[in-house]
Order: structure tokens, then C-alpha cells, then sequence
């Protein structure tokens, strides 16, 4: 059985393994928060959420606070069982190899 | 071998993200410190004042009933100006310690522990400030040990969990007070003071010490 099989190719990158891991503790977070948190610029962030968002795993709301746009972002149902899946098999492949 | 080193390394990077979008972590150890070193110079200020009440020096008749007020008046005012200093002092070494980190400060973490500490302190303010105007000082000391402790309590989920420690020691000083009225600015000192002083020793050594 080849483990690196199991792993999500759509968490396969740090940025977005970042992205889900704060939407998994968090109800909602907006965008200037996670672009602070991950501190990377507008469009690298911008163009993983559009990956995110296009497979389903995380929805986005747009809103305005006042007139300035506030778009939040949330993980779907399907995305968090996806996300808890690929932690498993990341933790499988470290005991396996001890 | 390297695939797992770089698997144990994106585990790693998954939790701190999930701590640091979640949790207010840059509350520092000095802030204990130096809150509890303002609440037990406020605690000397306000048993001097006491004191002196009680010997009726220092102008206050304790036989008067304006000395009553003054003497009220003069304690409050040295609760908000220790409050205030305590405050003030926590921020500034959280500030730095912020800064050191390079984690934010200001965000959704600060905001929700803020709140959810906010919320028991103002509702026992106002108890507390119901039950001065009924005139039940006794219950004052323990009271703000009890709020103050389940303030804590509540936090914890949102800040470093050793908070919770600090609480429950809050909550049994409270508790143990209602059954020792008298002693309430002892109490106090000790609440405020020493478990403060104790656990940003603590946590201080756990965390910043290089």
C-alpha cells in the first residue's frame, strides 16, 4: 500500500495546508486575517483560496463592514473530512517510518 | 530519512497555525509579574488608609460619618489607580513580547479573549458596585476574587491554558474569604498579589526564559 497515495494533492502545498488549518478552529475567518497570519501577499493567497474554493472545500461570503469589502471564509463539511483524512495519513506515514 | 522529516515538519506547521488563528499567545509572564506587584503596593496604600481610619488620625473621624465617605471615596480611588497601573504594565510587556514574537497582537484571537473576559468582570462590577451602594462592603474582597476568577477560567480557552490555574486559585481564595469577612484586603493581597506574582514567574520560565 503506498502511503503517499492517501495524502490530498489539493493540501499539498503550505499555503493552503496554513488556509485549512486556521478554518478548522475557527468559525470564520476573513481574508486581511489570514493573509496576517500566513504573511503572504494579496494574490499568492488570493489564487489558493480560488483552488480551495473551486474543490469544494471551503466556501466564501462576501460582505461589506461600512463600505470596505469583508469577505469571509468557512470550511465545507466535505473539506473538513478531507483535511482530517490527510492529517491521518500525514501521522500514518510518521509512525510507519519510526 | 527525509520525506519523514518533511511530514513530521507540515504536521508541526498545521498545529501552531491551528494555536496561533485560535489563541491570544503573546500574554506574558511579566504582565503577571508586575499586575501583582501593583496590587500588592495598592493593598499597602489601602490598609494604611484603613488603618489610619481606624486610629482616627490622619483627619478621619471614625466616629463621623463624612469620614465613612471619605474613607470609601480614598479606597476606591486606590482600586482604580492600581487597576489602571496593572493594566497599563500588563500590556506594555505583552506588547513586547508581541513584538519579539512577530505575531500579531491586534485579531480575531485578541478580540474573542477580550470579550469573554470583559463580560464576567463588568457583570461583577456592577454586582459589586450594587452591593457598596447597599452598603455590604463585607462581600466586596471576596467578590471581586470570585469574578475575577471565573473571568480567568473562561479565558483560558482562549489564551495559554495555564490561565485556568490561575483562576481556580482566584475562585478557592474567594471562596475560602466568605467564611473569613474581616480579612478581605489580606485576601486580596494575596489574589491579586502573590498568585499573580507566582504564576508570571511560572510561565515566564516556561515560555521566555533564553
Amino acid at each position: 500500500m503506498n502511503l503517499i497515495e492517501q495524502l490530498n494533492k489539493i493540501f499539498d502545498n503550505r499555503v493552503r495546508l496554513g488556509i485549512m488549518s486556521a478554518l478548522m478552529v475557527n468559525e470564520e475567518v476573513n481574508f486581511n486575517e489570514l493573509k496576517e497570519l500566513l504573511g503572504i501577499t494579496d494574490g499568492n493567497l488570493a489564487s489558493h483560496l480560488k483552488a480551495l474554493e473551486e474543490s469544494g472545500t471551503i466556501k466564501v461570503q462576501k460582505g461589506f463592514i461600512g463600505r470596505k469589502t469583508n469577505t469571509t471564509y468557512a470550511v465545507t463539511k466535505a473539506g473538513e473530512k478531507a483535511f482530517k483524512a490527510h492529517i491521518a495519513a500525514l501521522e500514518k506515514m510518521i509512525n510507519s517510518t519510526k | 530519512m527525509s520525506e519523514q522529516q518533511q511530514t513530521l515538519e507540515e504536521l508541526q506547521h498545521i498545529k501552531t497555525m491551528m494555536e496561533r488563528s485560535s489563541r491570544f499567545i503573546s500574554l506574558s509572564g511579566l504582565s503577571g509579574i508586575s499586575a501583582g506587584i501593583c496590587a500588592l503596593i495598592g493593598a499597602w496604600f489601602a490598609g494604611r488608609k484603613i488603618n489610619c481610619w481606624l486610629n482616627g488620625d490622619c483627619g478621619l473621624n471614625r466616629l463621623m460619618r463624612e469620614s465613612d465617605l471619605q474613607l470609601l471615596n480614598d479606597l476606591i480611588w486606590i482600586a482604580l489607580i492600581t487597576f489602571a497601573a496593572a493594566l497599563i504594565s500588563a500590556f506594555f510587556f505583552t506588547y513586547l513580547r508581541s513584538r519579539k514574537n512577530n505575531t500579531p497582537m491586534w485579531g480575531a484571537a485578541t478580540i474573542r479573549l477580550f470579550w469573554n473576559t470583559a463580560i464576567p468582570i463588568a457583570v461583577g462590577g456592577l454586582f459589586l458596585i450594587r452591593l457598596m451602594q447597599l452598603g455590604e462592603f463585607e462581600l466586596v474582597a471576596p467578590g471581586c476574587l470570585i469574578f475575577y476568577g471565573l473571568a480567568l477560567v473562561n479565558a483560558s480557552k482562549y489564551t495559554l491554558g495555564e490561565v485556568r490555574y490561575l483562576g481556580y486559585g482566584q475562585l478557592v481564595l474567594g471562596i475560602l474569604n466568605l467564611w473569613l469577612i474581616g480579612y478581605g484586603l489580606y485576601f486580596w493581597a494575596i489574589g491579586f498579589g502573590i498568585l499573580h506574582i507566582f504564576y508570571g514567574i511560572v510561565m515566564w520560565y516556561k515560555y521566555e526564559r533564553q
